[in-house]
């Protein structure tokens, strides 16, 4: 999952090297926070959440087997 | 992809140069010129180099295809990815097996997918053309379901002489249905209400021969 978000988000800010992608939670749920330059913070959110929302449809996909929620957060 | 630096005593030789390097035709290549060249006098005060950088031109297609090559790999799918230009817009097909999750419940999932890719390439491309992304069909067989209701709802409108009232459908889904019946002769269309709960009204045309419009109250919504 991890991978994926990174793989997102890095294809939708202008400072990718800044990308970093932590993981945390535990058996039912799996927490991934963003974090990113300050002048993408704005990109990755999107206007009313609706970038940050889109990613998180993705990933809950893709994550749709894990039987274990998931949760992506920005960090702000 | 990155751009490759080239110097010459014009422009046009700095250019072949890349040219001849990349092995691609000048139409294929984007070109940034850096700095004019200068010829000085007599070629020998005030000779300055042209400066330029130039790299393979790549199609939005090509950018949208990649990306979601690599989004379906690294949600572990199995899929084939291929991208197709028309008029209006850039298809981008996946195709593979048990590929459901990747459309979810109503095609929210595609359509997240979709809006993300179109972020990701508009950035980088004048192409104006929106990218569609379609599993399996799923969009196609949507759009024939959505033109069947059209048709049936019209007939419907027509017979009961009054409005008919559909659900709410998303902008591209009530797009479809204005489309399919912008040429209907015995009926109109227009959309009510605030998104979320957006949906299309069809009017019966008054004196076509069938039912007269009452106009009252619209139907219950269908669907």
């Amino acid at each position: 999952m991890k991978e994926l978000v990174e793989l997102l988000a890095r294809n939708l800010v202008e400072h990718p090297d800044q990308v970093r992608v932590t993981e945390s939670g535990d058996d039912h749920l799996l927490v991934l926070e963003i974090q990113v330059a300050p002048d993408d913070v704005g990109k990755i959110i999107g206007r009313q959440g609706r970038v940050v929302n889109a990613i998180r449809t993705v990933v809950r996909a893709a994550a749709g087997r894990q039987g274990r929620r998931v949760n992506v957060e920005v960090q702000s | 992809m990155s751009w490759l630096e080239k110097r010459g005593r014009t422009v046009d030789e700095a250019v072949a140069a890349a040219l001849e390097e990349l092995a691609l035709p000048e139409d294929a290549v984007e070109i940034e010129v850096l700095a004019e060249g200068q010829k000085g006098l007599l070629g020998r005060w005030g000779v300055r180099e042209a400066h330029v950088r130039v790299r393979p031109r790549r199609r939005k297609v090509e950018a949208a295809v990649a990306f979601v090559r690599d989004v379906t790999r690294t949600m572990g799918l199995d899929a084939q990815v291929e991208g197709r230009e028309v008029a209006d817009g850039i298809w981008v097909e996946i195709r593979g097996r048990d590929l459901g999750r990747l459309i979810g419940r109503r095609g929210r999932t595609l359509d997240a997918l979709q809006y993300l890719v179109n972020l990701v390439v508009a950035r980088r491309h004048e192409d104006r053309r929106p990218v569609i992304v379609d599993v399996e069909g799923y969009r196609r067989r949507r759009r024939d379901a959505l033109e069947d209701l059209a048709v049936r709802m019209a007939l419907r409108a027509r017979r009961l002489g009054r409005a008919v009232s559909l659900g709410p459908m998303a902008a591209a889904e009530r797009r479809v249905i204005h489309l399919a019946l912008q040429d209907h002769p015995e009926v109109s269309t227009h959309s009510e209400g605030e998104e979320p709960l957006r949906r299309v009204i069809i009017t019966p045309r008054p004196g076509n021969g069938a039912a007269v419009a009452e106009r009252r109250r619209h139907d219950s919504p269908i669907r």
